[in-house]
């Protein structure tokens, strides 16, 4: 699973730093980040799988078929179940369940970091800290089996339902690494100022501060969408009820129920795991992509800086400031 | 000590929490949760075990919600948590006092080993950045995205079942008696060896990840400067100056993902019928045994506050800071 161990630590520039001056220079510095661009192609071509997968699956996924547990071949991509059902169908449908809960569970927690985040870190006094204890709380609390006894107590659940309570459950890393920005931002001159001439304070935090951390936002809504991914795959292998009904945990769920291993029906299990490893691939990259854009010394440096060798150690030998990049 | 103190009142609240949630979850579905868990069930359930939920969720007699509350924290710190109905009549309690240790075995000693191990290794990437170890990267990053428990299949087909090197089911062997004699800790010990390497491979790259970008901010500190100017030994910066003030970040990272990190460990019990907590909670979950799931999440949440205080206290050893503040 995925730990954003790294997003703790201050992710701004340090307050000297110059900041790139145009907008389109920081967008081709964002695209021309090799592991941004892998992510960003990876998560589109799994959006849109979610977007056309049930609608080209050559199959309906339910559809039980005479050809028990076979191997992939040209009228099966990826083989049968034992019931005969077309695993490529299954997966193709299942695609949009995935990426739909991952979503939607990455927005409502990414609302609920900032919010809380922001708020608790601009915000001093007992409810600021009665919130950052809060995060804390949610953070600290094993998060699965917390989803699990949710989901087990709401009287019916869908994939809608599934989502919120992923979304409710997963915000609190996003809101203590927000917080952690915002604590750092509210002492940093221009905010001063900004207080000085007597803005409101809704309108420091909407315009001078909000904007800075659009990059941590970023990356903290990346980071809730893997684990929300991971989530409810795993709702779904575990068999929790109302996940929909081929998302790529429940096809796991059956490949284990039905001793796919034992039978050596690879095939059955390895589509799935591959996929899932693939998109949790992109939107960690994607993630990457925006900590090298925001600190830049995590950058791979050696086969940027043409010309100047990078010593094994410390000390990293970047050039000098106002030379060309 | 003031640090310390503070943290143990932190995680008695967070422990709070959890039981409250605990209490109140059952009670926010409207209705009558006993018949709405005995409807999902589908008759799985045995009239017997409808009475023990009914007294389980305090409503067998007329008890305000407060009183109810009330014996709820009374039974608890009896070590009542009801009664389980998978394993109808035994209590929750009995269930997870045996399956308890062989998780605390599995998933404590890979989890500690996997942090050591990933955060030497993530030591030895950011120093040696900009060489090859830097194709390492992409390599962990696919690692860290695969669900442990898929993993756990991919292990079992190659190297257990039919002839394979390792048993690929069970926390030891049929015939061995559970005791503490050489044969039986053999096999226990044989029979983890596949699951541990499993939650290894697949978590350890998190700790190399975060160890190196770790290494890589401490590395444009001007003490690092200072040290090379003053003619140290590659090794002595690399140990004692950047390692030593990179590590801080990465142990409380590791404090607090570690309820993030045995979710994903439980599930490799599930993969692997390891008779541990998580296995237990897949049964739980399959059986829609209520009273068992809720005392796994509160088995589970202790264990892990326990684990971080523990953490706390090598955080204290660690940075002489917090030691001064009290």
């Amino acid at each position: 699973m995925a730990m954003p161990t790294a997003d703790i630590m201050p992710m701004l520039p340090p307050a000297g730093q110059p900041v790139p001056a145009t907008k389109k220079r920081r967008q081709r510095r964002f695209l021309g980040n090799r592991k941004a661009i892998v992510g960003l192609f990876l998560f589109g071509f799994f959006c849109l799988l979610a977007i056309f997968g049930p609608m080209i699956a050559p199959y309906d996924p339910g559809k039980r078929g005479d050809e028990l547990l076979i191997s992939p071949s040209g009228s099966h991509w990826f083989g049968t179940t034992h019931l005969g059902q077309d695993l490529f169908s299954q997966m193709l449908d299942g695609s949009r369940s995935v990426m739909l809960v991952g979503i939607v569970a990455g927005v409502v927690a990414t609302v609920l970091a900032v919010l809380i985040g922001v708020t608790s870190g601009y915000l001093s006094g007992v409810g600021a800290e009665g919130l950052s204890a809060l995060s804390n709380v949610f953070l600290v609390i094993p998060a699965l089996p917390l989803i699990l006894i949710i989901t087990l107590s709401l009287p019916d659940t869908d994939d809608m339902t599934i989502a919120l309570v992923i979304g409710c459950t997963s915000w609190a890393w996003g809101a203590r690494v927000l917080r952690a920005q915002t604590l750092s931002l509210r002492r940093r001159d221009y905010i001063e100022a900004a207080r000085a001439t007597g803005e409101s304070t809704w309108r420091i935090i909407g315009f001078e501060i909000l904007p800075n951390l659009t990059a941590v936002i970023a990356a903290s809504f990346i980071g809730t969408v893997i684990f929300a991914v991971l989530s409810e795959i795993t709702l779904a292998f575990i068999g929790v009820p109302g996940v929909s009904e081929w998302n790529w945990g429940a096809i796991l769920f059956w490949a284990q129920s039905q001793q796919a291993l034992a039978q050596g029906a690879w095939w059955w299990f390895v589509p799935p795991g591959i996929a899932i490893a693939l998109l949790g691939t992109g939107l960690a990259l994607l993630n990457f992509g925006i900590d090298e854009y925001v600190n830049p010394r995590l950058r791979s440096g050696a086969t940027k800086v043409r010309g100047v060798k990078m010593r094994v150690g410390f000390t990293p030998v970047l050039p000098a400031k106002g030379a060309k990049r | 000590m003031g640090y310390l103190l503070r943290r143990v009142a932190f995680y008695l609240f967070t422990a709070w929490a959890a039981i409250t949630i605990n209490f109140f979850l059952p009670r926010l579905i409207p209705g009558d949760p006993v018949q709405s868990l005995i409807a999902r069930a589908q008759g799985q359930i045995d009239t017997s075990a409808i009475k023990s939920l009914y007294i389980l969720f305090g409503l067998d007699n007329e008890q305000s919600i407060v009183e109810q509350y009330f014996a709820y924290i009374g039974q608890l710190f009896r070590g009542d948590l009801g009664l389980s109905f998978t394993f109808f009549p035994t209590p929750v309690s009995e269930v997870l006092s045996d399956s308890l240790p062989w998780t605390l075995g599995l998933v404590g000693i890979t989890t500690v080993v996997s942090f050591l191990l990933g955060t030497f290794l993530g030591v030895l990437a950011g120093w040696w950045r900009g060489s090859w170890v830097d194709f390492v990267m992409p390599v962990t990053t696919f690692l860290s995205s695969i669900p442990y428990f898929w993993l756990g299949l991919i292990a079992i087909t190659l190297f257990a079942g039919g002839g394979g090197l390792f048993p690929s089911s069970g926390g030891f062997d049929p015939g061995v008696v559970p005791s503490w004699d050489m044969d039986f800790v053999w096999s226990a010990v044989y029979h983890s060896l596949l699951p541990a390497i499993t939650i290894l491979i697949s978590s350890m790259s998190g700790w190399v990840l975060s160890m190196r970008n770790m290494m890589l901010t401490v590395s444009s500190e001007d003490y690092i400067t200072v040290a090379h100017a003053k003619g140290l030994s590659e090794r002595r910066v690399m140990v004692s100056y950047a390692a030593r003030n990179a590590l801080l970040p990465n142990v409380s990272g590791f404090a607090l993902s570690l309820g993030l990190i045995v979710g994903g460990t439980l599930l490799v019990e599930i993969v692997f019928s390891y008779p541990g907590v998580g296995f237990q909670l897949f049964q739980a979950v399959g059986a829609k045994d209520y009273p068992l799931v809720q005392g796994i999440f509160l088995v589970i949440t202790l264990s892990v506050l326990v684990a971080n205080l523990f953490a706390d206290l090598i955080y204290l050893v660690l940075d002489p800071r917090t030691r001064k503040e009290g």
